[in-house]
């Protein structure tokens, strides 16, 4: 039995080792070597100068309003499919998940056209005789375009665990002297902490390290780390220096993560990284 | 007892277009122990979470304390419930749990902490309080969730078949501590359940319901003994119940012979049902009974035997202490109190 089970494990293995182990072995070991060979830690010295620091910093600082956004957003939308009744709960699922069968870069380019100089929300402003506006190529064109992107991910956890979660308890409360808001705030919120940390794992690791959306909605006019790494594969050809970003843009999602797991129940197994 | 506490006027409830409740009146007074009593999907749940505030009659008042109270959200209600699968708040341990509805009337710490050790003693669970819920077994987790709602010192407290989960032993113990406990607080209990012996166990009075209709309301001696539907009588404990036909007054005719009975009022000829229970069928020899029959089957039930006698294709039940052995041939006789007569085809 135990070894039958066991060889039902092999295929999983093998694609543990050829997708995720050699590609990051092979990641590790550039990030550590000269472009000629020989090991270095000259890939993250450079690094650590103030233009990348920048660099990184607004990255993490993006990534962090998009996924605060997402979740400001995202939590009452979660709600109301939850409270929905289950005939319509689907169709407003499906409605919500439709855009994302679409292409990632088609949508985006539809953000540029509606926010462009001559985009429709210009056109409108213009035959209203307002000034137009100047709203594509900033940062907020970029957390636009982030939370647009990946709200779902943020939205189908938490409404999973609202879904799932006994009614009874909300009733147990509101018995108890709870009105609505104290029913929230102590008893739906905290419960919904499992599916809120998954949404905010799955929003904030994407909006980290796109470099899409700042190419196209900001312009390339500022870099982000996602730009920094693609440049340096896809242009400057220095695999070593690109390697060492994502191994420290690594590091950092996973203690931005850990933090974020840290408050979770531990009790709880769905949801969360670890 | 007192005045009532919670007045039930014309309730029916429909969901979907589908009557649950049907015009049902219910007064509870105060301090009693009343039992919602019916088979699933009578309506009895629907009637306690009409009166706990989450559910709103479609018809009909509710008034608490002569108050009409149909408007009133549950967290304004003076009455607390025990839900059925307890419904502990699984993020809190057993101190935050029962300190739950403290806590959100702002009461001061010190005291919470007071009233909570207090409940906990009542319930027996004094050394649970830092525990987590799912460290509880049912019948623990069922304590929490009494005391609970008892540390709020509600008017009234509702308990929605809180001892379904439990095995046998168990229940019956949580029988008599529930009871205990309502003797000790002096509260008005009303509960629901499906089990009949509970029900007679625990109650001061008893409602049976059926069909989203109260079919009877009385103490579990009237409703044993005096049940007024051939339901009520079937579900209360085993009956036997065959067709009769009342000839008149006092005297009933049934399995092909008359029996002098204490009822009346049927009026003449009138087509009835006739509902005796097994222990009031005596055994006698087959020359002096009443009717004569042949013994099936005979079951020892550990205080009674329960024996199945077939007479002229009817079947009854009898439970005795004397046991007949299958296949004898005996007398059964029916004293004329023990003859209960119902109208047919309610």
């Amino acid at each position: 039995m135990k070894s039958k089970q066991k060889i039902l494990a092999y295929p999983y293995i093998v694609w543990l080792i050829i997708f995720i182990i050699v590609p990051l072995v092979l990641v590790l070991y550039f990030s550590f070597s000269f472009r000629e060979g020989g090991l270095t830690l000259g890939n993250y010295r450079r690094f650590m100068t103030p233009i990348y620091g920048k660099v990184l910093y607004r990255s993490l600082k993006l990534a962090f309003i998009s996924t605060v956004f997402c979740l400001i957003l995202g939590y009452p939308m979660a709600m109301i499919i939850a409270g929905t009744d289950i005939s319509k709960r689907n169709l407003m699922v499906l409605l919500f998940v439709l855009p994302m069968w679409m292409n990632f870069l088609l949508r985006t380019y539809a953000w540029m056209t509606l926010l462009g100089k001559n985009g429709v929300i210009n056109n409108i402003l213009g035959f209203l005789n307002f000034p137009t506006l100047n709203l594509l190529y900033n940062n907020g064109a970029v957390i636009l375009g982030m939370v647009y992107n990946f709200i779902p991910f943020m939205v189908l956890p938490i409404y999973s665990v609202l879904a799932k979660m006994d009614k009874t308890l909300i009733e147990a409360a509101k018995d108890l002297g709870a009105n609505e808001t104290t029913v929230f705030r102590k008893i739906i919120f905290p419960l919904s902490l499992p599916g809120v940390i998954t949404g905010i794992t799955m929003v904030f690791m994407p909006a980290v390290s796109t470099f899409v959306i700042p190419r196209l909605l900001g312009g390339g006019q500022f870099m982000l780390i996602g730009n920094l790494v693609e440049q340096q594969f896809t242009h400057v050809y220095d695999w070593n220096f690109g390697s060492a970003i994502s191994i420290i843009m690594m590091i950092f999602i996973l203690i931005a993560m850990a933090v974020a797991t840290r408050y979770e129940d531990p009790a709880e197994e769905s949801g969360g990284l670890w | 007892m007192g005045q009532n506490i919670i007045d039930l006027k014309n309730i029916t409830k429909i969901y979907d277009e589908t009557s649950v409740l049907d015009n049902v009146n219910l007064y509870i007074r105060k301090n009693e122990f009343l039992t919602l009593l019916g088979p699933s999907g009578c309506g009895k749940t629907t009637t306690l979470r009409i009166i706990g505030g989450f559910e709103y009659p479609t018809a009909g008042d509710v008034f608490f304390e002569g108050k009409r109270i149909n408007d009133l959200p549950p967290y304004k209600r003076q009455i607390n419930t025990v839900f059925q699968k307890y419904a502990l708040f699984p993020h809190m341990n057993i101190f935050e749990n029962i300190a739950f509805g403290l806590r959100i009337k702002k009461i001061p710490e010190k005291e919470i902490k007071i009233k909570v050790e207090e409940m906990l003693q009542l319930v027996g669970l004094q050394s649970f309080a830092k525990r987590s819920v799912e460290s509880l077994s049912g019948g623990q987790q069922q304590r929490v969730a009494i005391a609970r709602a008892l540390v709020n010192e509600p008017e009234v407290l509702l308990l929605d078949e809180p001892l379904g989960a439990l095995d046998l032993k168990l229940r019956k113990g949580m029988q008599i501590e529930l009871k205990k406990i309502q003797q000790e607080v002096g509260i008005t209990f009303v509960y629901v359940t499906h089990d009949q012996e509970e029900a007679l166990t625990m109650s001061d009075t008893i409602a049976v319901m059926n069909e989203g209709k109260i079919q009877q309301i009385g103490t579990p001696e009237d409703i044993y003994n005096e049940p007024k539907t051939a339901f009520i009588a079937d579900f209360i404990g085993e009956s036997n119940i065959v067709k009769g036909i009342m000839i008149r007054d006092y005297l009933v005719e049934f399995a092909n012979r008359t029996f002098d009975c204490v009822d009346k009022g049927f009026g003449e000829n009138t087509r009835v049902e006739v509902v005796i229970r097994p222990e009031d069928i005596e055994i006698t020899s087959a020359e002096t009974g009443m009717l004569r029959g042949e013994v099936i089957t005979s079951t020892f039930k550990g205080v009674h035997y329960e024996m199945i006698v077939k007479e002229n294709g009817r079947r009854w039940m009898i439970h005795s202490t004397d046991m007949a052995p299958v296949g004898s041939t005996i007398g059964m006789n029916i004293g004329p109190d023990l003859i209960h007569i119902m109208e047919r085809g309610i």
